[in-house]
């Protein structure tokens, strides 16, 4: 990594980070972000990313990334599972054990339809 | 489960009762049913809301409109305009704008609710706390970035104090003024230290944070270190949280990789060390100098103060001690201005609070929305209202060392002056909600024992005063209480709010002279018919008998 020496570098680094990221987008990849707060973990976050890994080798899913964030604030419906598609709005998953997760993998990130009853409108 | 999307107050005043309040509120009930829309909306009659120009009055949230006076022929029209097809009934609106009784300041933040106002939270489960890159393109560094550049340590602590930022550790004290005493104070080297320790029952706010954003952290400690002129910090965690401990650890890694903490930050002469301290599982720790002693590796017990960390701190040397939260606002606070700052909030509690809600609500879990928003918002629109649609009955702040609210307090602006002028306090922000199935007696005893056992026994007054209350309320509990046990919890609860040697004492008495302020009745119940009124606490055979 780096060392940032003044304002100039932050605000390169930063627009070099956001080109990147705009690059990835456009190109039609995926990103699905699980929310592994403590919450997230006691309530089997963990379980549902491994299923979320395990179908991407399984299926041989390419284009994508898995990334963890923090808790919302939606502890009660946690596991929480976002997922981009592309340049698509962020889709927000409740309740996702991990056959769930299999389900928003195949419906959602392989065949493009979103698993309604699952949703938590934001 | 009932969503409420819009919340309807009709004033319930002498005055107001007079002029046809009541048939006005029957009528809202009738109407609102007749629209089908009842699961969504709730109608409530509370006692005040001021302005008799122009009474009845009728308040619908979240857009706080006022209507006023409203004949209950109008009803059907408002109801349509207003809560079917979401238009303001322009015709029905009071000529005053703003509400003269409790509620008044609600009309200074019409259309911010209810959406939640995230300061604190912004970036927390949006970004991946791993990932220092993420952390930078939300705008992560930027603050620190030109305070080391256009600022001095003395601009940073003017903005602070400009901002009207107070501490969210529990006593609202200015966190500016706080910076400027240390940083006048004689003496090197200087230390900031997080106060992350966050062992109030029931509330989980500060982890979310540490584990969502830990950056945030970071960066607002070192600014923290730059305004008051400290060369090393503390971040003093909760033993349990395991996993902000390591998210915490990897932040200050990547931090110091890439030279926002070390030797010459910003290739400037300002260097900031930083380190992680573990709590130890005591409630105590959490005391700010009782949490000091811990990290010099002796007993987490708190020393009698004056002087204060601010003088004499951490080793002797002077010390900032900041709540996780507090800290969190800084660097917003640097890159928008104090101006932003106070457009959220109450002027004198600007910002905003993250409260974690818990109890017999519909939804829990945590938000964060503007200083002096009431209980009564929080139930019905954040939490989704009651369980089950019972009726609330008191609510307890801020884990256990805050107060005890009754349902005719809920109207309260949920902000430090407010709170401290109806007698409550706000505590750390948890809010538990409590039903009718709940007994006070119950839940003074409770806390009472929590108390008992987590008085670090330094002081008689906690010492002796915690246990003995518990006694008592334990003998209440189950029906072996007398009446002359009343004074004596009375003189017990001022006892430990006056002599007691720090927060923990003061505040231990707080259930009991709250419930003894608001719910006499249901505990001369316990003495006087050995009955418990909610039907909780279980009176022993042998005293039925
Ligand atoms: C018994 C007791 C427990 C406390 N626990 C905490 C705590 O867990 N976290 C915290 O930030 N402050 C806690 N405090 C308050 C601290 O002593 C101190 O006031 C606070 O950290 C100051 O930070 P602020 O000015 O940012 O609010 C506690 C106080 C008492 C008396
Ligand atoms: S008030 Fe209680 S916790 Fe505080 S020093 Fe005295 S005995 Fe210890």
């Amino acid at each position: 990594m780096t060392t940032i020496k003044s304002l100039e570098d932050l605000k390169k680094l930063r627009e070099q980070a956001l080109e990147k990221r705009k690059a990835k987008s456009a190109s039609g990849s995926t990103q699905v972000i699980v929310a592994m707060g403590t919450c997230g973990i006691a309530a089997g976050a963990r379980d549902t990313m491994k299923a979320i890994l395990e179908t991407i080798e399984k299926e041989g899913i390419s284009d994508i990334i898995v990334t963890q964030t923090g808790c919302i604030g939606l502890c009660e419906r946690e596991p929480i599972v976002q997922v981009v598609v592309g340049e698509n709005p962020k889709v927000t998953y409740g309740k996702v054990t991990p056959e769930v997760a299999r389900q928003i993998m195949h419906d959602h990130i392989q065949n493009g339809k979103i698993v309604e009853n699952h949703v938590i409108p934001m | 489960m009932k969503h409420t999307r819009a919340m309807v107050l009709v004033s319930g005043d002498p005055l107001s009762l007079e002029r046809g309040a009541m048939d006005v509120y029957n009528r809202l009930q009738d109407e609102i049913k007749a629209f089908g829309i009842d699961q969504e909306v709730n109608v409530t009659l509370v006692p005040e809301l001021g302005r008799h120009d122009a009474a009845p009055l009728v308040v619908v949230y979240p857009e706080a409109v006022i209507y006023g006076p409203v004949k209950p022929e109008n009803v059907h029209y408002l109801v349509e305009e207003h809560l079917y097809k979401g238009r303001v009934a322009a015709e029905l609106q009071a000529s005053v704008k703003e509400l003269s009784g409790k509620i008044a300041w609600l009309t200074a933040r019409k259309g911010t609710l209810p959406a939640e106002q995230r300061i604190v939270l912004e970036r927390a489960g949006l970004i991946d706390p791993t990932s220092v890159e993420d952390y930078i393109v939300h705008d992560g560094y930027q603050a620190l970035g030109k305070v080391l550049a256009e600022m001095k340590p003395t601009d940073v602590i003017d903005l602070v104090s400009k901002s009207g930022l107070r501490g969210r550790g529990g006593a609202g004290f200015p966190t500016g003024t706080k910076w400027g005493f240390v940083a006048k104070a004689p003496g090197s080297p200087k230390y900031v230290i997080c106060n992350a320790d966050e062992s109030e029952p029931g509330t989980f706010k500060d982890r979310l944070l540490l584990e969502g954003d830990p950056h945030c952290l970071v960066e607002a400690m070192v600014i923290a270190a730059y305004a008051v002129g400290a060369s090393e910090g503390y971040i003093y965690v909760r033993g349990e949280y395991s996993l902000a401990q390591e998210r915490l650890h990897l932040a200050i890694l990547q931090a110091k990789e890439m030279g926002f903490l070390g030797k010459n930050i910003f290739n400037t002469d300002f260097s900031f060390d930083l380190h992680i301290h573990s709590g130890a599982g005591a409630y105590i720790c959490g005391e700010e100098t009782a949490l000091i002693e811990s990290i010099e590796g002796k007993t987490g017990q708190p020393r009698s103060r004056p002087p204060f960390p601010t003088t004499h701190g951490l080793w002797g040397k002077p010390t900032l001690v900041n709540n996780v939260e507090t800290l969190a606002n800084i660097p917003a606070i640097i890159r928008h201005g104090a101006e932003w700052y106070r457009s959220f909030g109450t002027p004198s509690s600007p910002g905003t609070k993250v409260y974690t809600i818990l109890g017999n609500v519909n939804m829990t879990g945590l938000i964060e929305v503007p200083m002096g928003i009431t209980l009564r918002e929080v139930i019905t629109i954040y939490a989704k209202g009651m369980k089950d649609g019972k009726a609330f009955k008191f609510a307890q702040t801020g884990g256990s060392s805050g107060s005890v609210i009754p349902a005719s307090l809920q109207d309260t602006p949920m902000d430090f002056d407010s709170f401290n002028k109806a007698g409550v306090s706000l505590g750390s922000g948890a809010l538990l909600i409590c039903n009718e199935d709940n007994c006070v007696v119950d839940m003074a005893k409770v806390l009472l024992n929590f108390f008992r056992k987590e008085s670090c026994g330094k002081c008689n007054p906690c010492r002796i005063g915690c246990q003995r209350s518990w006694e008592i309320l334990n003998a209440i509990s189950e029906g072996r209480g007398k009446m002359e046990d009343l004074p004596v919890l009375m003189e017990l609860s001022a006892n430990l709010a006056n002599l007691s040697n720090c927060g923990l004492g003061q505040t231990a008495g707080t259930p009991i002279h709250d419930i003894l302020t608001h719910f006499r009745a249901e505990v001369e119940a316990h003495i006087r018919l050995k009955v418990c009124p909610a039907g909780v606490c279980r009176m022993r055979e042998k005293v039925l008998r």
